[in-house]
């Protein structure tokens, strides 16, 4: 599904300013990987560079999904593949409702691969269920997207797109920031309810407590822009107890 | 003081000012049509914007040097004001071609309580108060445009209403200039009033049928009585080659409300200068726009209201969207008088910056002479922000259309203030293919 090669990540026009120092990783379909690492690692930038975010400059490497290279891909065309990101901090957009946004959205990616637009009825209907499912407040979809919305109404929203455009790769980038116990249920819910062997997940998280509530088959430690070890759901439980401290070099040193 | 009038400028207008006709024309009205002329002829068009605080961001140099005959042309159909602007058959409309009220192409319904139609007839008629109302708000000032315009004033409409009535149905007033080959200029009038405890909405619009620059310079006054209610609609959407300097003056008496909505996306320079004296307590008005600009397109918004009586509030909302190298002013005037106390009072001025080529000029003011008041005032200029643009274009929304959403998002909240539904579906539409035009005009502002 995804791989990662040697990837090499600087932020655009800043000299000496590699984020991501050579990162390979596969996830293979149905799988579900997290990766967690201590602030500043770069794993929220690995999260946006998947995802096409231009700040940032390919200086070596290649990200193939479906066995082609989408380095050279604009981030609607990613979407239209199959991808999603899930922000750390969604936008706020005035005048922009989320259901109209919604079907522009799906109305892209079905125009992008030959398929039918979803009629006005049928998308109706399948927002107010995902709605439901989300357990997101009727009332504030109708209103602007995420504008005043509290930060746990914002992760919902971000599952309600999740649910409407039914990625095969989800890439949560720290939702589960700033969230009560309750809102990462719903989350975790989320994930949990569409986890098929059709979807990939990459769960980009600082903490171990998401992964209370989803089971990662595959963990990853991403430590000063490298992968430093790669495990399963244990190695989760091994950063809870000891922190990052045993990866990083003054950590290692020490 | 007295601005040294460039003779050019004034000579290009004298010749169509001595050749109206005078027959039928009350005394009153020939003596304020003098007057006016005077003063014209001493101010003429203000070109010079040093230590000019009405005209310093907008060079009104291209107007100044232009000519523009005088006289109505026609003929117009029926069918090219439906297509060219809002348009709603039940309400009662009121057509004025080239300035001259349009029996043929009104459709006035016989509803009770309302004097719609031509303002000449009116005149001619003796109404009640007009001879009092015409020009006391605008006309006698020291203002090029308001005297040019009551210079010529012969006609237009009127729009009266009498107390206690509580109309529903909008009342429309087209302002339609023909299609000359010629540039020509046209000096629109309308005066409404409204009577104690009255409501009405009004839409007030002004179409260009030319596709040659032409010279546009209505002047409205709007005398608010007490406890009246007034929701007013301006459109202008005249052709990118035109002059539209355009005037309101509203005098609001005890407990009325006045609330004025401009959708202002034609000309080449256009001008909406509204004034609204708040003039006897509890008095509040709403004034409200969006304007957009491409090209090179200058939109000037110059908005003032005067809190002359305690307890009255005052609203101040517009947004604008430019592009290209397009130039908008936003000048927003509010004075608190000495007497007004317990005024509340709101500025807010938004801008949405397309590309590297546009310029806004915002200068939101407040005079306060009473101590007891809540005034608050703001202006931003801003551009579609590059984490919203990618969050969009993350789930599948191309560049292009995902700022669509955006520039539509920003200006939907005006829109919204369109109540009337055909007036809404054609603001919405016009500003659905103005955000076309923008688009292709902007640059890397912006980009992900």
């Amino acid at each position: 599904m995804l791989e990662i090669k040697n990837l090499r990540v600087s932020v655009l026009d800043i000299d000496d300013s590699e984020i991501l120092k050579g990162i390979d990783l596969t996830v293979k379909t149905g799988e579900v990987h997290a990766i967690m690492g201590p602030n500043g690692s770069g794993k929220s930038t690995l999260a946006n560079v998947l995802m096409g975010r231009t700040e940032y400059v390919i200086t070596e490497g290649d990200i193939l999904y479906d066995g082609e290279s989408i380095i050279d891909l604009l981030p609607e065309k990613r979407a239209h593949l199959g991808m999603f990101l899930a922000f750390q901090y969604p936008a706020e957009i005035p005048g922009v409702r989320p259901w109209q946004f919604l079907k522009a959205a799906l109305d892209a990616k079905a125009d992008s691969r030959g398929e039918e637009k979803m009629s006005i009825r049928d998308f109706s209907k399948l927002f107010d269920e995902k709605v439901e499912a989300v357990g997101i407040n009727p009332q504030l979809v109708k209103r602007s997207l995420n504008e005043g919305f509290s930060g746990g109404e914002k992760k919902r929203n971000e599952m309600l797109q999740l649910e409407v455009l039914q990625p095969e790769l989800a890439i949560l980038d720290e939702t589960d920031s700033g969230l009560d116990v309750d809102a990462l249920r719903i989350v975790a819910h989320g994930v949990n309810s569409m986890r098929s062997p059709e979807r990939s997940f990459i769960i980009v998280t600082h903490y171990q407590r998401l992964l209370n509530y989803i089971k990662p088959d595959v963990v990853h430690i991403l430590v000063e822009g490298k992968i430093v070890k790669t495990g399963g759901p244990e190695l989760a439980l091994d950063v809870e107890k000891d922190g990052y401290k045993q990866y990083t070099s003054v950590g290692a040193s020490a | 003081m007295t601005l040294a009038a460039p003779p050019t400028s004034v000579e290009k207008y004298a010749a169509a000012f001595e050749s109206l006709s005078d027959s039928g024309t009350p005394d009153w009205l020939i003596a304020t049509r003098l007057q006016a002329w005077a003063n014209f002829s001493e101010l003429g068009i203000p070109t010079a914007r040093r230590g000019n605080e009405l005209w310093k961001y907008t060079n009104l140099r291209p107007l100044a040097d232009a000519g523009f005959e005088y006289g109505q042309i026609g003929p117009v159909s029926l069918d090219q004001i439906k297509s060219a602007g809002p348009w709603d058959d039940a309400w009662d409309t009121v057509v004025v071609v080239d300035g001259n009220f349009s029996a043929q192409l009104s459709s006035l319904n016989g509803t009770p309580g309302l004097t719609a139609g031509s303002l000449g007839e009116a005149i001619a008629a003796g109404t009640d108060n007009l001879e009092s109302q015409f020009a006391s708000l605008a006309g006698r000032e020291n203002y090029a445009f308001t005297a040019l315009n009551t210079a010529f004033a012969a006609d237009g409409a009127y729009i009266g209403i009498a107390a206690d009535t509580r109309l529903t149905t909008p009342v429309h007033v087209v302002f339609v200039t023909s299609d000359p080959t010629s540039s020509r200029a046209t000096y629109p009038r309308l005066l409404i009033s409204a009577s104690s405890n009255s409501s009405l909405t009004i839409v007030e619009s002004y179409i260009n049928l030319s596709e040659s620059s032409q010279l546009t310079v209505p002047v409205t006054e709007v005398f608010s009585d007490h406890d009246s209610q007034i929701r007013h609609y301006r459109i202008q959407i005249e052709n990118e080659k035109s002059f539209h300097i355009g005037t309101a003056r509203v005098n609001q008496k005890a407990g009325s409300s006045f609330t004025s909505t401009s959708f202002a996306t034609g000309a080449l320079i256009g001008r909406n200068d509204v004034h609204t004296q708040l003039d006897e307590p509890g008095a509040e008005c709403t004034l409200h726009g969006l304007y957009m600009t491409s090209g090179q397109q200058q939109q000037d918004q110059e908005i003032s209201t005067t809190h002359a009586r305690p307890n009255c509030t005052s609203h101040q909302f517009y947004k604008g969207i430019l592009s290209g190298k397009s130039h908008a002013v936003f000048s927003g005037k509010v004075v608190v008088e000495r007497d007004a106390q317990k005024s509340v009072a709101n500025q807010k001025d938004l801008n949405l910056m397309l590309s590297r080529g546009a310029r806004i000029d915002a200068k939101p003011s407040l005079e306060i002479f009473a101590d007891d008041v809540k005034c608050a005032h703001g202006a931003t200029a801003g551009h579609v922000d590059r984490d919203t643009l990618f969050y969009l274009r993350s789930r599948g929304v191309d560049e292009e259309t995902a700022k669509a959403i955006l520039i539509r998002g920003f200006a939907d909240e005006m829109l919204d203030e369109f109540e009337p539904a055909a007036l809404r579906e054609f603001v919405e539409r016009t500003t659905d293919d103005r955000i076309a035009t923008l688009l292709a005009e902007s640059d890397t502002l912006g980009t992900v």
